[in-house]
């Protein structure tokens, strides 16, 4: 009888229900790194999704960041957030018949954002094309690591690429959290507190403009720009993904300043401006000249326009 | 403490008293090129690079007679020698004003100082001065959505041989095979190449 008894406590039924809760607690509180008792941790860890946050929300997070920034670069960081201005579509033009592919872009685009040093971060590639081979569909045939004593060469010409900020973009469909959106003003950003590092959406980008940061990122100190915005060249971290956003920093204002890759290019090859705007370069570019659009036919929608201008 | 104070002040101090890129010389507005019904967008122009040590021409031509010969110089060698702009067709007088050194002169005969040199260039280029006027050509800086500052044709192009010269280009990116595993300790960071070229542009 007694045998019976503690027979039945022993096998005491557990619903299924409760089996998966129980083990879900379990596994849940194995993620959560117990040995780290730092509060601005706890915050970041619980740290709500961007366009979630309300205005003192946001403005603790900001606080908290250049706290956090002080403390790893001892540097006084500026962290803005400013909002899109209404009635803007940034839109961008490059004059494939004037760029002599110098690089000066791609390292510019460094110094303004922040990316790392080491592991080496660019978000523009300069692609090299013969002449008279093909191109556009195929980018295969490009070669980036060309290095010789002066450019331009004779026979070749020359196709920086970088994020084109497409109107449908197939980057921000793929994030399992969302830490990836397409602002108001049309600039796609990344929110380096949300990204948890999958990777999705440089598979998802057809123009390899996403990088990933495989180790700590590092910039020598006096190197660092430390004015910054959130959404665009603050410093990033270990294992979140970045990309071109227009210099955010810089053109989000009134008056707002060109990108900074526009602003080194020597042969001024690059333009920038307001495609809802009827008056700006961009458009004069889109209704006077050649253009075109990277893989047009995969319905991206660029906001970049490679064009010809003679 | 306070030396160091007193060093930086001294330092600023000189710092101010360094000309600005443009020679201290003010930005140009063009005002002038802009017609009814046309949508310019605001802008100004920079002075035009001229050296101190030839510029005003009039230091040594206004008691020189003009001579008009196509000819090897003995004075601007430089520019009989590398001349290469359209050199069939042109010599100094097309475009440099025989009376008034200090002017140019257009076609018309109508005298333009060095300041709006662009409508000189246009007189030829003009698919080029229209899209510069736009915006299109040539280097911009300043603000998409407010003053922006354009280039005079010669801060780029050396009007007497106008073809870019070729430059050397930046490194390339590391290839995969380059990437080292280490950490690096503050000094071994690669420092940017752009640093360099930013200090010789100012």
């Amino acid at each position: 009888m007694k045998d019976r008894e503690k027979n039945r406590i022993l096998t005491k039924h557990i619903s299924r229900r409760d089996l998966l809760k129980g083990s879900a607690f379990g596994l849940a509180s194995l993620a959560i790194p117990i040995g780290k008792a730092d509060a601005s941790f706890w915050e970041a860890f619980f740290q709500k999704h961007f366009r979630e946050m309300n205005r003192d929300e946001v403005k603790a997070v900001i606080a908290r960041l250049e706290e956090d920034y002080y403390k790893k670069y001892n540097k006084r960081f500026n962290i803005k957030t400013t909002e899109a201005l209404p009635g803007t579509l940034f839109g961008y033009g490059l004059d494939l018949s004037r760029c002599i592919g110098c690089r000066r872009c791609v390292y510019a685009c460094v110094r303004e954002n922040n990316q790392s040093r080491d592991p080496q971060i660019h978000w523009i590639t300069v692609l090299r094309f013969k002449k008279g081979e093909k191109w556009v569909n195929d980018l295969e045939e490009a070669e980036k690591y060309y290095y010789p004593d002066e450019v331009p060469e004779e026979g070749y010409f020359y196709m920086p690429v970088q994020c084109q900020q497409c109107e449908n973009p197939p980057c921000v469909k793929v994030c399992p959290t969302q830490a990836t959106w397409k602002e108001p003003d049309g600039i796609v950003v990344v929110d380096y507190n949300w990204c948890i590092g999958c990777r999705y959406c440089m598979a998802a980008c057809p123009y390899g403009a996403r990088r990933f940061n495989w180790g700590e990122p590092r910039i020598a100190r006096e190197e660092i720009n430390t004015n910054v915005h959130y959404l665009g060249n603050r410093p990033r971290y270990k294992g979140v993904v970045e990309k071109c956003t227009f210099c955010i920093q810089r053109t989000r204002g009134n008056p707002g300043r060109y990108p900074a890759c526009v602003e080194i290019c020597p042969v001024g090859a690059r333009k920038f401006g307001n495609l809802l705007d009827p008056k700006s370069e961009i458009r004069y570019i889109i209704e006077n000249k050649r253009v075109f659009r990277l893989k047009e036919d995969l319905n991206t929608q660029p906001k970049f326009f490679y064009f010809f201008a003679t | 403490m306070k030396r160091s104070l007193f060093a930086t002040l001294v330092i600023f101090a000189l710092i101010s008293l360094i000309p600005p890129a443009w020679g201290g010389q003010k930005e140009v507005p063009r005002d002038s090129l802009k017609k009814p019904g046309h949508t310019l967008p605001e802008f100004v122009v920079p002075p035009p690079p001229l050296s101190k040590d030839l510029y005003p021409c009039s230091q040594c031509h206004a008691d020189m007679e003009p001579n008009p010969t196509r000819r090897e110089l003995t004075f601007h060698t430089e520019i009989s020698k590398g001349f290469n702009h359209a050199k069939d067709q042109r010599w100094c007088l097309d475009c440099h004003n025989p009376d008034d050194r200090d002017k140019l002169r257009l076609a018309s005969g109508k005298l333009i100082s060095f300041e709006e040199s662009e409508y000189l260039c246009g007189q030829c280029h003009g698919t080029i001065f229209r899209d510069w006027k736009y915006g299109i050509h040539g280097k911009r800086t300043g603000y998409w959505n407010g003053k922006k500052v354009y280039r005079l044709c010669v801060h780029c192009h050396y009007p007497h041989w106008p073809k870019f010269q070729p430059i050397k280009p930046l490194p390339p990116p590391k290839k995969p095979y380059d990437i080292k595993y280490r950490r690096l300790s503050e000094d071994e960071i690669p420092r940017n190449p752009i640093e360099k070229i930013l200090k010789d542009i100012q």
